[in-house]
């Protein structure tokens, strides 16, 4: 007996439930509710174009603002002792296990007219600002729910920078920001490249982060899917078209990452 | 990187965590609140974790995410092992195309994921007769699993020992035997490691079960995300925090023994030198 027989089963399984899904919603995107072949999905898309827009332009958003925030925290993290790195990755990790839905909850009760935030504001004297229910409690949600998905990714890739590197530039009379800027940083760009996957994906097809944040008038992509299939507006062939669109522009982004040279061993480095 | 980090990385650094961490502190605190608020504290109270124990939907809910949880991680770190072993024993040109479909449910958002597989259970229900539920929902589970345990195992298969294997076989082991005495104990890290990833992913999903489940099951994140329509009970944060609670401990024991195992190891070696 060979040892690669042991896949078979594994192949089997794939071919079920991840190919024939695939080729399910390719179907549905490509027939009408007659079951003909028809690209009216497709056409249909053009009415929702300020629904791709804000949700495009909200992710965009977020990801900027998780690794502004995410490659400092990574960088310093990784400067820390050993014992202190354990315990501060830990605690990057520990929110994750926190249900998402109540995290994002809890930022209702902060975010709120009448909530934490603008009673603490109004406690200082300061005026109280409306920040629930606009684009802008929206990226507080994500960037709050994916900012472990960017720190993780690079601190994996900056602690793992060979040290000689960094005193060769030294000794070759590089500064503290030019060694940053000729060495860490190139060296620690595939973790960044898959912090960048990893925080988008997720805040591009979200549906939860804006009912719960952005109330009713800030809809997005997943809202647009999830109400074409368990919604209100049932249309199992537009959400098809929709989701299909939408993983077309995810593997263009893989494929991107990957000419870049991100392995796939980092994309998993939870 | 011998430099003292700043002060101000430090501040930084805490600011973070206080962002981090305030609604989880903000959730657990009112877990204790002795009114219904979520914003006005009136007192202490115990009451939410007593009627939690008596809350049959929420309880349900708990149970079903266990139960899937913990089978479907077991199940997929069996399968995902075999499977990582099988293909590490491919030839490139087979093994490349076939890890790339595998990946496809870790790429993919986890809303295409969901529909997709809620299309391909509608359809086959109606030829076998069959409605989404638990089974779906496992299925489901495992299907998103099985890519996380194969991609913690494989790089622990490509730093084995092809030559163990043989020189195991020479000296009379059955292929059985190479098989459970040498390649397994040698990727034990990476299987482990793998499980406690896909319960993990399990334990957390909302997305994929909320289009898998059907109408008769749900798990936790479903109850509290019907819950998010009106109004969350402080009992839903009393049973997170009790999750949470558990999860600390257990991270804080493994933790603690991988220090201990690493001061033994060095020790160790230090009498080797010696």
């Amino acid at each position: 007996m060979k040892l690669r027989t042991l896949a078979i089963p594994y192949v089997g399984w794939m071919a079920l439930f991840v190919v024939t899904p695939v080729v399910i919603i390719l179907a549905y995107a490509v027939t009408n509710s007659g079951g003909a072949f028809s690209l009216e999905s497709f056409a249909k898309m053009g009415d929702y174009i300020s629904v791709f827009i804000r949700s495009f332009l909200l992710a965009v958003i977020s990801t900027v603002i998780c690794i502004i925030i995410g490659y400092p925290v990574a960088y310093i993290l990784a400067k820390e002792r050993p014992r202190l790195q354990r315990i501060l990755l830990m605690l990057v990790m520990l929110p994750m296990w926190m249900n998402f839905l109540l995290r994002t909850y809890a930022w209702m009760s902060i975010l709120e007219n009448t909530g934490l935030l603008n009673r603490l504001l109004t406690a200082v004297g300061l005026p109280a600002v409306g920040i629930i229910n606009t684009p802008g409690a929206v990226v507080i949600g994500m960037v709050y729910n994916f900012l472990p998905f960017m720190i993780l990714p690079v601190y994996s890739v900056i602690v793992k920078i060979d040290r000689s590197l960094i005193e060769a530039a030294q000794d070759l009379g590089a500064g503290g920001l030019t060694i940053f800027r000729k060495v860490i940083f190139p060296l620690s760009l595939p973790g960044v490249l898959s912090g960048i996957t990893m925080v988008f994906v997720p805040a591009v097809s979200t549906f939860v982060i804006s009912q719960l944040l952005g109330g009713g008038s800030n809809m997005l992509l997943g809202d647009l899917i999830e109400m074409q299939f368990l919604g209100t507006a049932y249309n199992p062939h537009l959400g098809s078209a929709i989701a299909f669109v939408m993983m077309i522009v995810v593997m263009l982004c893989m494929w991107l990452m990957n000419k870049f040279g991100a392995g796939e061993e980092q994309a998993v480095m939870l | 990187m011998k430099k003292r980090p700043l002060p101000t990385s430090r501040i930084f650094l805490v600011l973070i965590f206080i962002f981090l961490y305030a609604p989880i502190a903000l959730l657990i605190a009112f877990s204790f609140n002795s009114t219904k608020s979520r914003t006005v504290w009136s007192g202490f109270t115990f009451d939410w974790y007593r009627q939690l124990f008596q809350d049959s939907a929420i309880m349900s809910s708990l149970w079903t995410t266990l139960t899937v949880s913990i089978f479907a991680a077991l199940i997929a770190t069996v399968a995902g092992t075999f499977a990582a072993i099988g293909l590490n024993n491919m030839r490139r040109r087979w093994q490349s195309p076939l890890l790339a479909v595998s990946n496809i449910p870790v790429i993919n958002a986890d809303i295409v994921t969901g529909v997709s597989l809620c299309l391909l259970f509608v359809s086959l229900g109606a030829v076998l007769k069959f409605e989404l539920g638990f089974g779906t929902l496992l299925i489901a589970h495992i299907t998103f699993n099985i890519p996380y345990v194969i991609l913690s195992v494989m790089p622990k298969l490509r730093q084995l020992d092809k030559n163990l294997v043989d020189a195991a076989q020479d000296l009379g082991c059955t292929w059985f035997q190479a098989f459970y005495k040498v390649i397994i104990p040698e990727i034990m890290p990476g299987i482990i490691n793998g499980m406690i990833i896909a319960f993990t992913m399990s334990i957390d999903d909302f997305v994929i079960s909320y289009f898998t489940a059907g109408s008769q099951v749900q798990t936790l994140s479903m109850t509290i995300y019907s819950m998010t329509r009106r109004r969350i009970s402080p009992k839903i944060n009393a049973v997170s925090t009790l999750l949470f609670v558990f999860v600390l401990i257990m991270l804080l024991i493994i933790n603690f023994r991988e220090v201990r195992q690493e001061e033994r190891v060095k020790k160790q070696n230090s009498h080797h030198h010696s």
